[in-house]
C-alpha cells in the first residue's frame, strides 16, 4: 500500500518535471525560431532608417547612464582594490586589475544589465502596446512583415550599442580607477596606464566584445519576444498582461545574462 | 449569379469553448457594398479577420474567386492580401507616429513609390477626409472620431481592390458619419472596390448596400437584399431591427415597422366592416436627389419628410413609418379616401411653400451642403378596409402616385 503511495509520488513528480522541462524546451524553440527569422530579415530593404532610429534609442539614449554606472563602478574598483592589493604590496599593478575586471567581466555585464533596464523594458512594454492594441495586426494587413518592421531593427541596434557602449564603459570605468586609485589614494599615474598596457591584451578584449554580443541578442531577443507574444498570455490580459511581461523579460534578461557569462566565460577561459 | 469574390464555406471558429462561428456560409460578391450586421460580440469582427488572413478558421474553407485561400502559393497569397485592406474597430493609429506618417506607412513601406508621390497620395487622402490641419498631431491629440477618419484615409491610400470596414463610422458625429457612408457609396462607384461593412448605423448603412448579411448565433441567419430583408419575416430578424431601429425612429416620430404593423392590426382590430382607413404612400424622388447630393444627404431629405408628414398627420390619428429608403408610408384610420385626398393637398400646399424649403436648409445643415437642389416628393393614395393586408394598400398606393410638391431653387441666388 505504502509502496503504491510512493509510486504514485514518484509518477505526479516526474510528470510534472516533465511536463515543465518541456514547456522549457518548447519555449527555448520557439525564441530561437524567432530569432532566426527576426535576425535573417535584418537584411531586408528599408530597414537602414528603423535601425538608426532604433541604435539612438536603444544605444545613444543609454549612453548617460552606462558612463555613469561606469564611473562609479570604476572608482569603487580602484578603492576596493588598492585597499585588498596593499596589503600584499602589490598597487602598483592596481590600473591592469581594474581594466581587466572591467573589460573582461563587469564591462559587459553591467553595461547589458543597464540596457536591460533602460531600452530592454521600453522594447517590452512599446511592442506589448502595439500588439494588445491591434497595431501588429495592422502591420500585417498593410502588408508590412510586423517581425522585420518592429523586431529585427530592435536586434540590430541591440548588436551595434552593446559593443560600443560596452567599450565606452569600459573606458569610463578605467578613468574612475583612475580617479579613486591615482588621484585620491596615490597611485602612481604612470603605473596605473602601464600595467593597463602590459597586461590587457587583444583576448581580454576579444573577449569582452563576445560578451557583449552574446548579450545583445539574449536582451533583444527576449524583451521583443516577451513584448510579442504579450496577447498569450493566461495569466493576466491587457494592460496588466504588458506590465507583467515587461517586468519578466528584465528578470529573465538579467538572469540570462549572468547565466551565459558563466558559460560564454569558461568557454573562453 | 457570378462566382463569388470571396465565399465562406461551413467556417467554424473556436476560442477555447466558445463557438463564434458555426459553420457560417455566406458569399460576397465583386463591386457590391455588403454589410454585415449582428449584435455586439457575435464574431462580425472575428469573421472579417478570417478575409484578411488574421484568423484560420477551425474547419471549414474560405475561397477567393472559388479557390480556397489555404491551398495558396505564397505568390498568390501574397497578390490576394495586397488588393485586400482593413479598417479596424478600434483604429489601430500607431501611437508614435504622426497623421501624416500613419497615413504614408503602407505606402512607404509597401511601394517603391517616391518619396513626392507618397506625399501627393497622402495629401489627397487627407483632404478628402477633412484632416489637412491634423498632419502633425499625433493620434493621441485627436478626437475619437478624428482618429476614425486618419484610419478610414490609411485603409483607402493603397487604392484597395477589397476593403474591410470594421465599424467606421462609431464615435462620428452625424455629418461626418453621412459624409463616411456617402465616401463608401462614392468611391466604390468611382473605383469599383468591393466594400465589406460593419455597422450598427440601421439603416443608413442599409442604403449604401448592395446585400446585407445577417450574423446570428455564429451562423449567417440571412443574406440579400435590404428589400428582401424588410419584406422578410423572421423572429431574429425582427428582434434585431426592431432593438436598433425602433428608438432611431422613435426620434423622428415614425414608428418602426413592427410597431407599425401592430398599430395597424389594433386599427382594424374587430374587423368590423365600417372600420375604414386611407393609406397614403410618400415618395420622394430620390435618385436625382441623390446624385445632385449624395447618398447620405438624399436619406436626410427622406428622414426630414418623415418628420414633417408625422407633425401633420400624427394628431388626426395618423401613424407613419418608413417603406423604403426613398418611402413613408402613412395610414389614416377611419378617414376615408376622399377626405383624405383633400388633406394630402392641404399638406402638400404646406409642404411645397413652407416645408420643402425648410427640408433643405436643415438637410443642407445636417449634411453640411450648402448647394442647391430639387426635391420632388409624389404621393399614392388608397383607401382600405379590414381585410386588406399592408402590403396590398401599398401596392396600391404605389399604383397612383402623382407629384404633389416640388421645390428647386435657384441656382444663382439660392431662391426659390
Amino acid at each position: 500500500m505504502e509502496s503504491a503511495t510512493r509510486n504514485i509520488s514518484f509518477r505526479i513528480y516526474f510528470d510534472t518535471l516533465g511536463a515543465g522541462t518541456m514547456k522549457v524546451i518548447d519555449r527555448l524553440g520557439a525564441v530561437a525560431i524567432f530569432f532566426a527569422f527576426a535576425f535573417l530579415k535584418i537584411f531586408r530593404r528599408r530597414q537602414m532608417g528603423e535601425i538608426i532610429q532604433q541604435v539612438f534609442y536603444i544605444g545613444a539614449k543609454s549612453s548617460n547612464i552606462v558612463m555613469l554606472v561606469a564611473l562609479f563602478t570604476g572608482m569603487v574598483l580602484g578603492l576596493q582594490l588598492f585597499y585588498t592589493l596593499i596589503k600584499f604590496g602589490s598597487e602598483g599593478v592596481l590600473g591592469s586589475v581594474v581594466a581587466l575586471t572591467l573589460i573582461r567581466e563587469l564591462g559587459p555585464v553591467l553595461t547589458a544589465i543597464m540596457i536591460t533596464a533602460r531600452a530592454g523594458s521600453a522594447m517590452t512594454a512599446e511592442i506589448g502596446v502595439l500588439r494588445i492594441s491591434e497595431q501588429i495586426d495592422a502591420l500585417y494587413t498593410m502588408r508590412i512583415d510586423p517581425l522585420r518592421f518592429l523586431i529585427s531593427p530592435r536586434i540590430a541596434a541591440s548588436l551595434i550599442s552593446f559593443p560600443l557602449l560596452t567599450a565606452f564603459f569600459d573606458l569610463v570605468g578605467i578613468v574612475g580607477g583612475y580617479l579613486t586609485g591615482v588621484l585620491l589614494l596615490g597611485v602612481n599615474g604612470g603605473a596605473y596606464f602601464y600595467r593597463i598596457h602590459s597586461y590587457v591584451d587583444m583576448t581580454d578584449i576579444r573577449g569582452g566584445f563576445i560578451k557583449s554580443f552574446v548579450f545583445a541578442v539574449i536582451v533583444s531577443v527576449t524583451c521583443c519576444y516577451m513584448g510579442y507574444f504579450t496577447h498569450l498570455r493566461t495569466d493576466a490580459y491587457g494592460a496588466k498582461s504588458v506590465s507583467l511581461s515587461t517586468t519578466s523579460a528584465v528578470v529573465a534578461s538579467c538572469i540570462m545574462i549572468l547565466v551565459s557569462d558563466y558559460v560564454v566565460t569558461s568557454f573562453l577561459m | 449569379m457570378d462566382t463569388p469574390l470571396i465565399e465562406f464555406r461551413d467556417v467554424t471558429k473556436r476560442f477555447d469553448e466558445k463557438i463564434v462561428l458555426d459553420r457560417a456560409s455566406l458569399a460576397i460578391y465583386e463591386n457590391q457594398i455588403t454589410t454585415i450586421i449582428g449584435k455586439s460580440g457575435s464574431g462580425k469582427s472575428v469573421l472579417l479577420k478570417h478575409i484578411i488572413g488574421l484568423l484560420s478558421p477551425d474547419e471549414g474553407d474560405i475561397l477567393f474567386r472559388g479557390k480556397p485561400v489555404n491551398k495558396m502559393k505564397r505568390s498568390e497569397w501574397d497578390r490576394y492580401r495586397s488588393k485586400i485592406s482593413y479598417m479596424f474597430q478600434n483604429n489601430a493609429l500607431f501611437d508614435s507616429m504622426s497623421v501624416f506618417e500613419n497615413i504614408a506607412l503602407p505606402l512607404r513601406q509597401t511601394t517603391d513609390l517616391s518619396k513626392k508621390k507618397i506625399e501627393s497620395k497622402v495629401m489627397s487622402r487627407s483632404e478628402q477626409m477633412d484632416l489637412s490641419d491634423a498632419l502633425n498631431k499625433y493620434p493621441a491629440e485627436l478626437s475619437g472620431g478624428m482618429q476614425k477618419r486618419v484610419a478610414l484615409a490609411r485603409a483607402l491610400v493603397t487604392d484597395p481592390a477589397i476593403v474591410l470596414f470594421d465599424e467606421p463610422t462609431t464615435g462620428q458625429d452625424p455629418i461626418r458619419k453621412n459624409i463616411i457612408l456617402s465616401m463608401v457609396a462614392h468611391y466604390r462607384k468611382q473605383f469599383g472596390f468591393t466594400a465589406i461593412l460593419i455597422s450598427h448605423d440601421i439603416p443608413d448603412v442599409f442604403f449604401i448596400s448592395d446585400r446585407i448579411l445577417l450574423l446570428w448565433e455564429g451562423k449567417i441567419a440571412f443574406h440579400g437584399t435590404y428589400e428582401e430583408l424588410s419584406h422578410l419575416k423572421h423572429p431574429m430578424i425582427d428582434e434585431f431591427l426592431q432593438s436598433i431601429e425602433g428608438l432611431r425612429d422613435e426620434l423622428t416620430g415614425l414608428l418602426s415597422k413592427e410597431l407599425f404593423r401592430s398599430r395597424y392590426s389594433q386599427t382594424l382590430g374587430g374587423g368590423s366592416a365600417d372600420n375604414v382607413i386611407t393609406a397614403i404612400l410618400f415618395r420622394v424622388h430620390f435618385e436625382r436627389l441623390s446624385e445632385a447630393l449624395g447618398h447620405q444627404a438624399a436619406i436626410e431629405v427622406v428622414k426630414a419628410l418623415g418628420e414633417y408628414v408625422h407633425k401633420y398627420f400624427g394628431p388626426l390619428g395618423g401613424f407613419s413609418a418608413r417603406h423604403s429608403r426613398e418611402k413613408v408610408f402613412t395610414i389614416l384610420p377611419r378617414i376615408g379616401a376622399k377626405e383624405a385626398g383633400l388633406l394630402m393637398l392641404e399638406m402638400a400646399e404646406g409642404l411645397q411653400s413652407n416645408a420643402l424649403p425648410e427640408i433643405q436648409a436643415s438637410a443642407g445643415r445636417r449634411i453640411g451642403v450648402e448647394a442647391c437642389f430639387e426635391i420632388s416628393v409624389s404621393a399614392g393614395i388608397t383607401e382600405g378596409g379590414p381585410d386588406d393586408d399592408i402590403e396590398l394598400l401599398i401596392e396600391r398606393a404605389e399604383e397612383n402616385q402623382k407629384i404633389i410638391a416640388r421645390y428647386q431653387c435657384d441656382k444663382e441666388d439660392g431662391s426659390q
